[in-house]
């Protein structure tokens, strides 16, 4: 029997839980960038979960929207550690609480 | 069957999430993460969509974390321990997630167990990106593109 539909959200909401807490809590750059990319996946996750549960499953409509998803997380994490790189090459760091230059 | 392939990718995802989480060493929280991805490619292959979890490997274990592994290189001097740990966010976290418990708990769901389907072939990936989803499909390639330049001038500009 598959699993219900609710235990792969429950799962679902602990990794971006998992991911919310590795973003708000770590103050390396890179560790930042990681949480951000586990909530996109427990998001994708959800995205599937529902595609195969839900009431038209002979469609691929959620396929398409994770595979999409994909893309753009790459495509964000490729920036996101440019932008690190680009940071530590100016500042010599790359905690954030140091990187506090505009602050009022 | 499936039940205990579910409960043990579970417990695989959501404990090396939970380690590259709070793992001192950013190293080893990169290999964590890359562990992490390999769980929601396989709960991908259980819920039937293999081609998703196929993509999920490639970009994010064969580029995404090769990425992350470099960058933790190149920034090499700062990448010792991580100093100071947030518990505001432990608390936010604990919170969102008590909220999401509740929130998923109290809906009815939609269908019980999963209704058959056909196989979701590449055939049909392909032919639905080449049909109904060209217009997303060339906007991820501007998109990509885009991120690609931005990511290089970004690196490169301070070369000179």
């Amino acid at each position: 029997m598959t699993p219900a539909l609710h235990l792969f959200l429950i799962v679902s909401a602990a990794l971006f839980c998992i991911g919310l807490l590795a973003a708000l809590s770590r103050r390396h750059a890179i560790f930042i960038l990681i949480g951000i990319e586990m909530m996109l996946a427990a998001a994708n996750l959800n995205f599937i979960a529902f595609w195969r549960f839900g009431p038209q499953p002979q469609q691929p409509i959620g396929v398409m929207v994770a595979i999409f998803s994909i893309a753009i997380a790459a495509a964000e994490a490729a920036v996101g550690l440019a932008l690190v790189l680009a940071v530590y090459r100016h500042y010599r760091t790359t905690n954030v609480d140091q990187l506090n230059q505009l602050k009022g | 069957m499936n039940s205990v392939a579910f409960i043990l990718i579970a417990i695989l995802t959501l404990a090396a999430a939970l380690a590259a989480a709070s793992l001192p060493k950013l190293i080893h929280a990169a290999l964590s993460f890359a562990v992490t991805f390999v769980g929601v490619a396989a709960f991908f292959f259980l819920l039937g969509a293999e081609f998703v979890g196929l993509v999920q490997i490639f970009v994010y274990i064969g580029a995404v974390a090769v990425l992350i592994v470099f960058t933790i290189l190149l920034t090499g001097r700062d990448a010792g321990k991580d100093r100071g740990f947030n518990w505001g966010g432990v608390a936010i976290a604990i919170a969102v997630f008590g909220g999401l418990i509740w929130a998923i708990l109290k809906t009815q769901p939609l269908s019980i167990a999963a209704p058959p389907i056909e196989a979701l072939t590449v055939r049909r990936i392909g032919e639905a990106l080449m049909t109904s989803y060209v217009w997303p499909l060339q906007c991820v390639g501007v998109l990509l593109t885009a991120a690609l330049i931005g990511a290089l001038i970004l690196v490169m500009n301070e070369e000179r």
